[in-house]
């Protein structure tokens, strides 16, 4: 099983291939140029030092978001058109998963935390102590409510991804269970996280991970501020339609 | 099909078409998918740039695919890929070049970044085989309004441009601001036909001394003069009247410059491109100004006047015959400039 692994949903550009287990190769790069600019060279890089024939390879895993609208699109559309390509499936990983995996064998409690603006965050909780698993799934939410879920937990805590030193301060403030935030080297997307979850992905289920390169979209985790509006206006528009009372009373019509 | 036919595979993604088209010798079209998404954008009165870009990546691989098999071609068919690299809505770029650079790479095809405005005049390449450079053409679209003489294929000079609002731009404006709705081009062409164009006088816009540049605003902000006025004074407002006397007065804006373009340069043969192309009062004083002017006059198909990747491909292929080609790294260029 060769899986070639594309990581573009936030600030870093990686790439990285998994042979049967192995990593062959792991490329990243965390700088100001467009992933546009760097990601498909730095595959075509990967490619010619790992002597890779691209016909041999059997899947392209890639992180599916949530993350950069724009980056998790350029991922997605490298993907795609790879896929298309070499007639081959994708194989999603969710990327906030893809970061807790980072951390495998700590026997702490995984955080990652990415900067979604709008007061949010990209996040999960995990166990990566003998197995990867998910005890939050990843959401889109403010942090202050996945501290208040940690902290009900009663466990040690490892923070990582771009959202930790974004929030620091709020975390120093609430956390009352012990934390840390990992090191540089584990902090951000990693390509051979991705490689390897999806070579595990495959392993344990199967082609119930294979996505048509087709059918593959990103999962934003959020809608376009443009849609986010409209269903607003509706919903306000339905609400005095239906009960002028309640309508005076946003948040009271939006909870009913 | 001879083995030194040249066949293109053309992307376009710049706006609201995912696209895509099979292109032999930049002139015969086996394919030509567009995939418009016009009916959610409708819902919210013009282009969103995220939904956009987020319906792009959801139908790429179909067009792509559909095109292909339309054309009875496989990748390995393809000589080159044409993508579209500006100018247009940054993300909504990036899918196309994304996907297209990485078939280019993986199926180890050349690539070729066209520009957006040079696929809208070789859309006239398509449609009228025996039309070469030299031309002038007139290029009218949602995003673009260019005066340029096609001096060859691949080089242009520009004589004019505007300096505010694309001719399409105004058009959908107009049309929200009188009821009409998105998308403005056609809604106003077909109202106008139903109005009277010289019952409100609406100003023909001037830029400073320039012979050749466009302005489209104060036209624009004119008819929401009058609009206010009209309903201040209580009174009632023909739409049909309004959407006639409007599009007069970018006809004449318009045909105006390509006359003086004309008189000027005295080229035989003038095309017009971009999706206001297919206004029909334009293509008509268009026509009747090129039969005065003694001057040859070319117009694509509104097929081939939409956003659509045939033209692409056509304009890929001459610059591939030309020898130009992109690399892995090619970005979008949301206003990348015509003719470097």
């Amino acid at each position: 099983m060769k899986i070639l692994a594309i990581e573009a949903s936030g600030l870093v550009a990686g790439c990285a291939l998994v042979t049967d287990g192995l990593l062959t190769g792991d490329y990243n790069i965390q700088f100001k140029k467009t992933h546009s600019q760097t990601l498909l060279p730095m595959v075509d890089e990967l490619r010619r030092l790992t002597d890779l024939d691209l016909k041999t390879l059997d899947a392209i895993a890639l992180t599916k978001g949530p993350g950069s609208f724009t980056g998790l699109r350029i991922g997605a559309a490298t993907a795609k058109g790879m896929g298309l390509a070499l007639e081959i499936p994708l194989i999603p990983v969710p990327t906030v998963d893809s970061l807790a995996f980072n951390l495998f064998g700590t026997d702490a409690l995984v955080c990652p935390l990415m900067d979604a603006r709008r007061q949010q965050v990209y996040t999960g909780i995990y166990e990566e102590e003998t197995e990867h698993t998910c005890l939050r799934g990843q959401c889109a939410v403010p942090v202050r409510e996945i501290i208040e879920d940690l902290n009900g937990r009663g466990r040690k805590v490892i923070f990582l991804g771009d959202g930790a030193p974004v929030y620091r301060k709020v975390i120093e403030e609430e956390m009352r269970v012990p934390y840390q935030f990992a090191p540089a080297h584990l902090s951000r997307q990693r390509a051979a996280s991705c490689a390897v979850l999806a070579a595990r992905m495959y392993e344990q289920t199967g082609e119930a991970c294979l996505v048509s390169a087709d059918d593959f979209r990103p999962e934003y985790l959020r809608q376009s501020q443009a849609e986010r509006e409209r269903a607003e206006k509706e919903r306000r528009e339905a609400a005095e339609n239906t009960d002028p009372a309640a309508a005076e009373n946003g948040a009271g019509t939006e909870k009913a | 099909m001879t083995q030194s036919d040249i066949t293109i595979l053309g992307i376009e993604s710049s706006c609201d078409e995912t696209a895509a088209a099979v292109v032999v010798n930049g002139r015969t079209v086996l394919s030509n998918e567009i995939s418009s998404q016009i009916d959610i954008h409708t819902l919210y009165g013009g282009v969103v740039p995220e939904i956009a870009s987020r319906k792009h990546i959801e139908r790429i691989n179909q067009v792509i695919r559909k095109a292909l098999s339309t054309a009875g071609k496989t990748l390995q068919d393809i000589d080159a890929i044409a993508v579209t690299y500006g100018p247009g809505l940054v993300g909504a770029l990036l899918t196309g070049v994304s996907a297209a650079k990485a078939i280019s790479f993986a199926a180890d095809i050349p690539l070729i970044g066209v520009h957006h405005i040079e696929g809208h005049i070789s859309a006239n390449f398509i449609a009228a085989p025996e039309l070469e450079p030299p031309f002038i053409c007139l290029v009218v679209s949602g995003g673009h309004t260019h005066l340029v003489v096609v001096k060859d294929y691949g080089e242009y000079e520009i004589l004019g441009r505007t300096m505010d609002d694309a001719a399409g731009e105004a058009f959908d404006k107009v049309a929200r601001a009188i009821g009409l709705g998105y998308p403005g081009g056609p809604k106003i062409d077909r109202a106008a036909k139903e109005g009277n164009p010289d019952a409100i006088h609406f100003p023909r816009g001037k830029v400073g001394d320039s012979a050749y540049d466009f302005s489209f605003s104060g036209l624009k902000s004119a008819v929401l003069n009058y609009l206010n006025s009209e309903q201040m004074a209580g009174r009632q407002i023909c739409t049909e009247d309004i959407a006639a006397s409007f599009q007069q007065s970018v006809v004449d804006v318009l045909v105006g410059h390509a006359e003086r373009a004309m008189e000027e340069f005295h080229y035989d043969r003038f095309a017009l491109a971009g999706g206001v192309a297919s206004n029909s009062a334009l293509r008509s004083a268009m026509q009747k100004a090129c039969e005065e002017h003694n001057v040859a006059f070319y117009c694509p198909p509104p097929i081939l006047c939409t956003d659509n990747a045939a033209m692409i491909a056509c304009a890929g292929y001459y610059e591939y015959i030309r020898g130009v080609r992109s690399g892995l790294d090619l970005n979008a260029v949301p206003n990348l400039p015509l003719g470097q």
